[in-house]
């Protein structure tokens, strides 16, 4: 499983501050807490604390003084991409794009120069899909952008836009259903990824509906997630579910063995 | 239209463990051996990294093995004696490193004391200067004294020393790290308890990356294609990141080969089945042949004509 951790957000007040009062105390310790946790990936969101490129370029050094985990930014335009690129000192996972062709356009070709990889958002100019198969179609437009920019497979991140459960139930099978197909396109596949916490949006149970979906989507193939790495229980699921996928060797103590490796 | 391009991408790479150690490291070895490295499947040089050959360990032991008659001549009189044997491994048979195996400290075979193994094991370092293997009798509690003493007495020799099982872990880890060996973890044709011995050795604090992962051996037509199976997985998990896999891995075959009766009944018993002679050292030859070809990094081998076989196909695989 990909772990992109979600912490350095500036959706939630410490990461707003640090933003705001250039202090990186808060950004690091969470670099170092998710790291710690096993982090593939550190997610950078700017959110609206800023909309400045040397403030992105800011945080992105303040995780890197920290740690060596790679980066995802968190942002899609041009032109912040391209000063955040710089700075990023392993190829980063830029999060994300649309299947509209003219973002498309735009942000391929960056990541193609930095050899970095790409989260595709399967929505399109009519917006977010409501059937598996307009996700796939979307899918497929991303899927032939990035062969086009000469990115490899593994370099694109799909994501099939995950729906709240307590107000759009159907969407849930679309869902799955769609996840199952992209894994169809190539081989080796291309990475599949979401936004988990959408599913319960808005609804009592969180923690369980987000620890019961992610065990469906990865056996449909889901290979890397958006999530609060420090969450044990969803941790624990991850693992267990990648297991009985035979995605990795069981051993007894695998639990114990993932947190210390 | 471009031929695509078919190579497989690795991300993880199989730890390199370095046998003995020369004057400089603190030993008194005339070479070290390593084994390991490599970011691709066996002999697959186009798509990645082998960088070092399989290598032959030649078969020692304390006491004479319960071998047929036929294979024990093929050795020679040197049998009787664990220096003359190694010698001659080294010397005649040009194996890499040697592999000691303490079988007379066994209760049931002469139940020699940890002093008179320490003894062998200091007798061979002495006469040959191969990196060396040094395994206990296979008896936990026997080999729970045999060990620390043979541990000690090949102190700076930086041998590797089996075999850590889920039961006996912890002393194989101390004396190791005491006395600066690397070690065998060992699981029973089972690749779930191989991972797990790996986790139990991290935990009591040695560095997974001085293992050396032994999956037991199944001699040919005895499992042989569960034991081969599991060295692939292994491998790729190892290649595909997973630390806990990404050992070398260590064959026993002369040992286990002349445990069959294909390989230790003559034509007296298996009527059209030709001259044991012949046939005890192609089984285990052949068994060789299919651990190399699945990634085997060290093979113990003992009859002089299995040696050269393998070494013959090392190389022309290599």
């Amino acid at each position: 499983m990909i772990f992109i951790g979600e912490r350095i957000n500036a959706g939630f007040q410490d990461i707003k501050e640090a933003i705001q009062n250039k202090d990186p105390e808060a950004i690091k310790k969470w670099a170092a807490i998710q790291t710690d946790a096993n982090a593939t990936y550190l997610d950078v969101n700017l959110g609206t604390a800023s909309n400045k490129p040397e403030d992105l370029c800011w945080m992105i050094e303040m995780v890197q003084e920290e740690v060596d985990t790679p980066i995802s930014i968190d942002n899609n335009r041009p032109n912040m991409l391209q000063e955040a690129m710089k700075v990023c000192k392993k190829p980063p996972l830029v999060n994300s794009t649309t299947a509209v062709e003219e973002k498309m356009n735009a942000l391929f070709p960056i990541v193609a120069e930095y050899n970095a990889s790409i989260i595709g958002l399967v929505m399109d100019e009519s917006g977010s899909p409501a059937t598996a198969d307009k996700r796939v179609e979307n899918a497929a437009k991303l899927f032939e952008k990035a062969v086009e920019n000469g990115l490899s497979p593994d370099q694109l991140f799909i994501d099939p836009i995950i729906m709240p459960l307590n107000c759009m139930q159907e969407q849930c099978k679309e869902i799955l259903n769609a996840v199952s197909q992209f894994t169809l396109f190539s081989d080796p596949p291309v990475h599949i990824v979401c936004g988990l916490s959408n599913i319960s949006s808005g609804a009592k149970y969180k923690k369980l509906i987000n620890r019961t979906f992610m065990a469906m989507l990865i056996t449909n193939g889901l290979d890397a997630a958006i999530l609060d790495v420090t969450d044990t229980e969803m941790v624990d699921t991850i693992l267990t579910a990648e297991l009985i996928m035979n995605k990795s060797i069981y051993a007894d103590a695998y639990v114990e063995a993932f947190r210390k490796t | 239209m471009a031929i695509p391009d078919v190579k497989e991408k690795w991300t993880g790479k199989i730890n390199e463990v370095t046998i003995g150690a020369t004057k400089d490291d603190g030993g008194t070895r005339g070479k070290v051996i390593t084994v390991g490295g490599q970011t691709t499947l066996p002999f697959l040089e186009f798509e990645g990294e082998v960088p070092h050959k399989t290598v032959i360990a030649g078969f020692v032991s304390d006491t004479p093995p319960d071998w047929p008659d036929v294979i024990k001549h093929a050795i020679g009189n040197e049998i009787n004696s664990p220096v003359e044997w190694a010698q001659k491994n080294v010397e005649e048979y040009k194996c890499d490193l040697l592999s000691l195996k303490l079988i007379g400290a066994d209760p049931n075979v002469n139940d020699a004391s940890p002093a008179d193994c320490a003894k062998v094991v200091q007798d061979v370092l002495k006469a040959v200067d191969v990196p060396l293997i040094i395994w206990g009798c296979g008896d936990d509690e026997k080999d729970n004294h045999v060990l620390p003493e043979c541990s000690q007495a090949a102190k700076g020799e930086n041998c590797l020393i089996g075999s850590a099982k889920e039961s006996n872990y912890m002393t194989i880890v101390a004396i190791c790290k005491a006395d600066k060996h690397k070690i065998i973890s060992e699981a029973p044709v089972d690749i779930n308890i191989g991972k797990q011995v790996n986790i139990l050795l991290q935990d009591a604090g040695y560095d997974i990356k001085d293992v050396v992962m032994y999956q037991t051996t199944a001699a040919l037509g005895y499992g042989f294609d569960y034991v081969y199976t599991i060295f692939e997985r292994a491998r790729i998990a190892g290649l595909k990141g997973d630390n806990l896999m990404a050992m070398p891995l260590i064959c026993e075959v002369a040992g286990e080969t002349y445990r069959v009766k294909e390989a230790t009944a003559d034509e007296d018993v298996l009527p059209g089945w030709g001259k044991l002679e012949k046939r005890g050292p192609m089984w285990e030859a052949t068994c060789a042949g299919g651990y190399l070809q699945a990634g085997a990094d060290i093979l113990i081998l003992a009859h002089p004509q299995a040696i050269s076989n393998l070494q013959d196909s090392i190389n022309k695989l290599s």
